[in-house]
């Protein structure tokens, strides 16, 4: 029983070893990406340029748009995503020392692990649509929130529309994983 | 006339409560309606002053304990005709027999600085005879509750002719802030919800702990790298490892096989995720699914030679069997809905699942050939059953609707009886529920 005295002083450690990227971008708006991943230092919005500036990371965010929707269990990209995706693709090609995690999410309607899967299925969609569209596929790492960082908290689907997503988060180059 | 009238009254009156029990004091569980047995517990005897607070503790944990299984329920102590005063003083039967207890649970408690010790004796009350031998457990002070849970799984145990469940500890998630911004860590508490310790801190989301066989250590998936990676936590000095994955790669969804030495889980890669197995020990990886489908939340049968594991294959989510070492699958899940989380009971005749039809989830349970389903809970949102040590019970995480939603962990019978949330301060989900502590 005096087992969890000696816990409370490893966690100590553990909060203070908790890593961080800085080089990493957040995603905008809702600050989703890498939240709760110990990876959301990014660079706040205005270091990340201005969102008239083609180059920044603001534009690619704002402007082009740095997700896209997906259907009731499905990673099928939509016409409206596609469009968003090949602006996104030419940004890439354009800023070519920018690399992105795509970051597939999925609506609370569903278990834990197979929103995961589906989250990945749905990351990896994007991806080989940039791939598709002339993206270095060494530039592109997929992961997956599965149903953990909802953007929309209500419970219907108006909600569950907009947390079905896959967004784009850009970073420096040289990442590694 | 009236006397006689009064005659056939009292012997009625009499034989009532022996009509509730023929034969020893057994209690078959069953999936019927069942009438609970009654249950006395005079509070323990405190063989040393210092023993006093302990013997009223331990004796309510006890009384907790049993009624909050819904197969027992107590006598209050209002209704005791008879005290008791000492722990080897012969027991008045008839003064039990009379307030309709059937089973009779007497302790006592020694306290010795920080150690504790409590035994305790059970009494068939109608038959008039101890049911087992008197037995001693030993322990620290600050482990009182251990003491009494032991007290209350070894009388489970002797009515029921089954393990228990109360000296065990789960598992969990615990849940903290706002659904788009929820904190997790990784959170271990007694099964009743009482001594909650943390394992991690929540600088990063962790999910679906699983315990291993003993209960030693620790499978989870955290997002502590941006992906879904499995890390293996050691409970006693929650030292931890990842286990390693290549880059591009997300695993999670792991459990332990029956050794504790093998990990089974989902690997994801391109868009695809199927179902692995690694030696903890070489690191060595085989893949025992090889669909282009979502194979995910393995679980090995407790002999480990088949794995249930949910598959869309078929179009969407539905439970399979397959041998330990991959191969052809068979499909066991076919009504209505969608169906994951399987989860092999420890008896090996059940699979517990998560089945999402018509807007709504249950908890439920199968046999293993996929007849008799049977649903035992529903609600917006029910998943992730873990099985008690002894197959009685299953835990799981409801979610509330809404912007304020928040996760609790209920437990349910197999039966569908007696579901009731796990006290606790704070949000909590995936539950993991270990062995019956030594």
């Amino acid at each position: 029983m005096t087992l969890f005295k000696t816990t409370a002083v490893v966690l100590l450690v553990l909060a203070t070893a908790a890593c961080t990227n800085p080089d990493r971008f957040g995603a905008g708006r809702d600050g989703s990406a890498g939240a709760g991943a110990g990876a959301n230092a990014g660079l706040g919005a205005g270091m990340a340029g201005s969102a008239s500036d083609p180059t920044s990371p603001l534009f690619f965010n704002q402007t082009i748009g740095d997700r896209v929707l997906f259907a009731v269990d499905t990673s099928t990209i939509t016409p409206a995503g596609q469009t968003i995706l090949d602006g996104q693709a030419q940004w890439l090609l354009t800023n070519a020392d920018y690399r992105a995690v795509i970051e597939g999410h999925a609506d609370e309607q569903g278990t834990r692990e197979y929103n995961l899967a589906l989250g990945q299925r749905r990351a990896n969609a994007v991806r080989e649509y940039l791939v598709s569209r002339g993206v270095p596929s060494s530039r592109l790492q997929v992961t997956s929130f599965g149903k953990e960082r909802p953007i929309a908290v209500c419970s219907d689907e108006s909600c569950y529309a907009q947390n079905r997503r896959a967004v784009t988060v850009l970073s420096f180059s040289a990442m590694t994983s | 006339m009236i006397k006689r009238l009064l005659t056939v009254l009292v012997a009625l009156v009499l034989a009532g409560p022996m009509m509730a029990q023929s034969g020893p004091l057994r209690l078959t569980i069953t999936d019927g309606v069942i009438e609970p047995i009654t249950f006395a517990v005079p509070s323990f005897e405190a063989e040393t002053p210092a023993a006093q607070q302990a013997a009223s503790d331990i004796s309510r944990l006890v009384v907790q304990d049993l009624a909050g299984t819904g197969l027992f329920r107590e006598v209050p102590a209002t209704a005791f005709i008879s005290q008791i005063s000492s722990f080897v003083q012969p027991v008045a039967f008839a003064d039990w027999r009379a307030i309709n207890a059937q089973a009779l649970i007497v302790g006592a408690v020694t306290v010795n600085g920080d150690q504790l010790t409590v035994k305790f004796r059970l009494y068939d009350v109608f038959s008039g005879q101890e049911l087992g031998q008197g037995l001693q457990f030993a322990g620290t002070t600050a482990g009182w509750r251990r003491m009494g849970h032991k007290v209350a799984d070894a009388v489970y145990s002797r009515i029921t002719g089954e393990g228990g469940y109360f000296d065990s500890r789960v598992v969990f998630v615990s849940e903290a802030g706002p659904k788009d911004n929820r904190q997790k860590r990784l959170a271990i508490m007694d099964f009743d919800g009482a001594n909650v310790q943390f394992l991690t801190d929540s600088s990063s989301i962790v999910l679906a702990p699983r315990f291993s066989p003993s209960g030693d250590r620790v499978l989870y998936t955290s997002f502590e790298s941006g992906f879904p990676r499995i890390n293996l936590l050691n409970v006693a000095n929650v030292g931890r490892q990842e286990l390693s994955t290549a880059p591009g790669e997300m695993a999670f969804s792991p459990r332990f096989s029956r050794d504790g030495r093998q990990v089974i889980y989902s690997l994801s890669n391109g868009g695809n995720t199927d179902i692995y197995r690694t030696d903890l020990a070489t690191g060595q990886h085989v893949r025992l699914t090889q669909a282009p489908s979502i194979e995910t939340a393995p679980s090995l049968s407790p002999d480990g030679s088949q794995i249930v594991f949910e598959s869309d294959r078929s179009g969407n989510q539905q439970l399979y069997i397959m041998s330990a070492n991959g191969g052809e699958a068979r499909r066991i899940s076919f009504g209505e809905g969608r169906y994951g989380t399987p989860v092999w009971s420890p008896r090996g005749d059940l699979v517990a699942f998560t089945k999402q039809n018509a807007g709504r989830f249950h908890i439920g349970v199968m046999r293993t050939d996929g007849s008799e389903e049977r649903l035992l809970t529903s609600s917006f949102l029910d998943e992730g059953p873990t099985w008690s040590p002894n197959g009685r019970v299953i835990m799981f995480s409801r979610e509330t609707q809404g912007a304020g939603g928040t996760s609790s962990m209920y437990s349910v019978d197999i039966s569908g009886r007696n579901l009731k949330a796990v006290p606790l301060p704070s949000g909590a989900s995936d539950p993991s529920w270990g062995p019956l502590q030594p």
